[in-house]
């Protein structure tokens, strides 16, 4: 037997203010469209008669004990059901305030949606605040039902009056609806069938509507975007792959297409696209999933992109002006640490200004606040510690999107409208002010140099390999310390469970650290030591982190193994597979080159 | 990209974020045909490995012909299979067959019980070992913090209110009122010491679509969903005392497609055979808040 032609699906979201008859409309479509599984109605059926409750179809969704009880969807619950020409998935995403974070899930879900008033009560608070989430998340695909018409006689005048303002207030913020309806959950009007009582109106059924749907297209034509989510080295069975995985945003790229990875700059070219038990593919587009093998072994961390060369790149920076919607319990506050998630990028960040803050339900600005309220939807200026690559959504809207995790929960999500280049970056502004607070001892520099006999500095080694790395450091400051100078080893290790205690895990802890090390920096230079220390795996960014923090005192940067880093080249680099003692001899001779120390060999 | 092209990359785009975000990963796997595509998208999102283990929880209620399959896929796949079950309960008779407790009482013992403690890694537990191909007990038992699910919003009323990735506190009990959000590929993949994931790649699929995929993809599933000569199949798989055959003549997946799709069980709930539902008001809310699959 030949197998069916699988068949198209779409996701539709019902959203509006409380009460004002979603799941009533659903409940309704479900049954008038027969798509229910048989055991569905009168299960449903036999719990009101058993609870003593009048039959309701908004019972139909609110499958949860304690939703029955008040009345209301406290979740988006997807319903499954289809007509005669395709099957569908209905999300039904609550009404209430409270709840908001719910709408948005549901909403975030679908590729069109259908907005419902009640004809009697009107535009409410939520009606424009969904209008408005709507227009945020991207969801263009609109429809509204004046839902409850038999509450109003099914006047025209009513439905139209609620029409022009609601459809100004959509222009406002760019939504042009596909239509609006005249229905009645309760008596079904338009609904499936077109209702005798709205002779006047001869617009679609909201069966016809969304049957008229479009699927959700995949952004092809525009630049090529993959969030690198993670690169992959499965060893087992002989596997040898080294695979570039993520799910492509936008875009398309064929094997032997060159690629630019962002922020790191790194280049290379597409030597496979990889997917399992399928046919060998040249070419992959916005929507998929596949892996990527380039052709040099790149160092490329989850949280990069790759983008394709030629095309215009993502903007790279540390801050960017955001217009965001908070949902945390707590509000959105000025010095605290957040976390960015941005496609597959995890960065630290921070509210650096709160620009305005916009009334959802009216598009005007409401007072100069400090710091986003629960609800509120305002324009603020982010900055992260580290530079990030992103697209502002005025040109690539799926790749401008980020959210703000605050106590373990996603609890903003914003779109970002445009870079904001700075003047200086807040560690720039902590250094300088550092600095002019920074009391001087009274033993000067040059003092200390002609009684110990030698320079301060803060020598760092870096590499793959934390361990050789760390090797190395010791062996110098044994070597340091045997010729009677002043040198102290520090790994990481002994400030995690230490000083750094205090650290949260939320966010980039490794930044803290890193931060804090540079302050110690600081301080032992200060007192005229060599201050010596081993990371792995640090990257451009971590090491100019460092040189700024211990100014202004000076950094020698020590690699070992082949050098990658692009802006900040290190002092001197060490072949991976160098003698510890002539690894420490070379830095020996900097650190004379340097005048650090005059003598090293004894 | 058709609809399955769509589903398959979602999925594969969660569990791999899954696999980024949580170290001490798990696969719960029930031996059926959902848990079994969730296995298949490991396979499409990790190139052709399964870089987590692999946890079936045995009631010892199951079918026997489950146990066989899930032993053989184990040694053709190089799965990393775990086996946990409630050994007391089992060694004092408290099961709904030995007329102790209800079926809901007993779900929550044999599995739910069973599950949270096999999860946390202090009920004893066995694993496979790879080189004599047998199940042995593990000695170094870690606690999982994120264990992947195959449930579908399609089946039942919870289901259809679950995230992506959706937290449970140390007592397993799920807060369905206070959920985060999740939005633009982003889940929660953020929590406080002492709570654990579960992690529902397959939410957006129905059954309709787990079987399209299961015929374009080829995948091996386990026999008892079809009719074998005697007029009846397995349409979903769970303890025999507790589950009962549908009547259908499918003998192929395209059968059973064309069967849910415009035949017989186009209208019919598919967990109509399992008669734990009925009991819990036909909901299984019960048994989800306290922590069942």
């Amino acid at each position: 037997m030949k197998s069916p032609t699988p068949t198209e699906q779409i996701s539709i979201v019902m959203a509006g203010h409380v009460d004002h008859g979603k799941s009533t409309v659903i409940g309704r479509l479900l049954a008038e469209t027969g798509a229910l599984p048989k055991g569905k109605l009168e299960q449903v059926r036999e719990l009101c008669r058993r609870t003593a409750k009048p039959f309701e179809y908004a019972f139909l969704l609110d499958a949860l004990k304690d939703e029955q009880a008040q009345g209301i969807t406290i979740d988006a619950a997807r319903c499954f059901f289809r007509t005669a020409k395709r099957p569908y998935i209905l999300i039904d995403a609550p009404g209430h305030i409270e709840f908001l974070k719910n709408m948005i899930t549901g909403a975030s879900r679908a590729e069109a949606a259908l907005l419902v008033i009640d004809a009697k009560e009107g535009i409410q608070e939520n009606t424009k605040r969904h209008g408005y989430m709507l227009s945020m998340l991207g969801l263009r695909q609109l429809s509204v039902l004046v839902n409850k018409m038999d509450l109003i006689q099914y006047s025209r005048k009513g439905f139209e009056t609620i029409r022009d303002e609601y459809r100004a207030f959509l222009g406002r913020l760019g939504i042009q609806p596909v239509s609006f309806i005249p229905v009645s959950g309760l008596s079904g009007a338009n609904i499936a069938a077109r209702s005798p009582e709205t002779g006047w109106y001869e617009g679609p059924t909201v069966l016809e509507q969304i049957d008229a749907f479009h699927r959700k297209e995949f952004p092809e034509t525009l630049p090529f975007r993959l969030p690198v989510q993670d690169i992959y080295k499965f060893t087992e069975q002989g596997d040898d792959r080294r695979v570039v995985a993520g799910t492509i945003e936008t875009g398309t790229l064929s094997v032997g297409d060159a690629v630019v990875f962002q922020p790191s700059g790194k280049t290379s070219r597409i030597k496979s696209i990889e997917y399992f038990n399928g046919p060998v593919k040249q070419t992959a587009s916005a929507g998929e999933a596949p892996g990527f093998t380039l052709d040099t072994q790149l160092y490329i961390k989850p949280g990069e992109w790759m983008v394709k060369q030629g095309q215009p790149p993502l903007q790279v920076g540390t801050r960017f002006r955001v217009n965001l919607f908070w949902m945390g319990h707590a509000p959105m506050i000025r010095d605290h640490a957040y976390k960015l998630k941005l496609g597959a990028v995890r960065s630290p960040v921070k509210l650096v200004e709160v620009l305005s803050v916009l009334d959802a339900t009216e598009l005007g600005t409401v007072a100069n606040k400090q710091q986003v309220d629960r609800h509120d939807v305002a324009e603020v200026i982010l900055e992260t510690p580290k530079p990030v690559a992103f697209d502002v959504v005025g040109e690539i809207e799926q790749t401008g999107r980020l959210v703000i995790v605050d106590n373990f929960e996603i609890a903003g999500a914003g779109i970002i409208l445009a870079g904001v280049t700075t003047r200086e970056s807040t560690l720039q502004d902590h250094i300088r002010a550092r600095e002019i607070a920074w009391k001087n001892s009274a033993i000067s520099k040059s003092e200390r140099t002609a009684t110990y006999g030698h320079g301060a500095k803060f020598v760092v080694f870096t590499g793959a390999d934390e361990a050789i790395g760390e090797g190395y450091a010791r062996a110098l400051e044994r070597k340091l310390f045997t010729l009677n100078y002043k040198a102290y080893y520090l790994g990481l290790e002994n400030v995690t469970r230490g000083l750094d205690a205090d650290l949260r895990s939320e966010g980039d802890i490794r930044d803290d650290h890193i931060r804090r090390l540079g302050e110690l920096a600081r301080i032992f230079t200060d007192s005229g030591q060599i201050f010596i220390t081993s990371l792995s795996n640090v990257d451009d960014y971590d090491l100019q982190t460092l040189t700024l923090l211990n100014s202004p005192h000076e950094i020698l940067a020590i690699h070992i193994g082949e050098n990658r880093f692009v802006e900040f080249p290190p002092n001197l680099t060490l072949a991976a597979g160098s003698l510890l003692e002539d690894g420490v001899d070379a830095v020996c001779d900097l650190l004379k080159q340097k005048n650090v120390i005059l003598e090293y060999s004894i | 990209m058709t609809h399955l092209d769509r589903l398959e990359a979602t999925s594969v785009h969660i569990l791999r974020e899954a696999y980024r975000e949580f170290k001490n990963l798990v696969m719960l796997w029930s031996i059926g045909k959902d848990s079994t595509v969730l296995l298949w998208l490991a396979r499409k999102a990790f190139f052709g490995h399964v870089p987590f283990p692999l946890m079936h929880v045995d009631t010892h209620y199951k079918i026997p012909e489950m146990i066989t399959y899930r032993d053989r896929m184990a040694r053709d796949w190089h799965l990393d299979l775990i086996v946990g079950e409630n050994r007391s309960a089992l060694a004092a008779k408290q099961t709904f067959p030995d007329g102790k407790l209800t079926r809901v009482e007993c779900c929550r013992s044999l599995k739910s019980e069973a599950l949270k403690h096999t999860l946390s890694g202090e009920w004893p537990r066995l694993r496979l070992d790879p080189t004599s191909g047998r199940l042995e007990p593990e000695k170094k038992r870690e606690g999982f913090s994120g264990a992947i699910v195959g449930a579908r919003a399609d089946e039942e009323g919870s289901r259809s209110k679950e995230r992506y990735f959706s937290a449970r506190d140390q007592q397993s009990e799920w807060d369905v009122g206070d959920q985060p959000p999740e939005l633009w590929k982003q889940y929660k993949t953020d929590f406080a010491p002492g709570t654990h994931v579960r992690i529902h790649p397959l939410l957006d699929w129905t059954e309709l679509n787990i079987w399209e995929y299961i015929d374009r993809e080829n995948i091996p599933i386990i026999p008892l969903y079809f009719d074998r000569g005697d007029g009846t199949r397995y349409r979903s798989l769970g303890c025999y005392p507790c589950t009962s055959p549908v009547e259908s003549t499918a003998r192929t997946v395209p059968e059973i497609i064309e069967e849910l799709r415009s035949g017989k069980f186009a209208d019919i709930a598919e967990r109509s055979g399992r008669e734990q539902d009925k009991e819990d008001g036909g909901g299984l809310e019960t048994l989800r808040r306290g922590g069942y699959m």
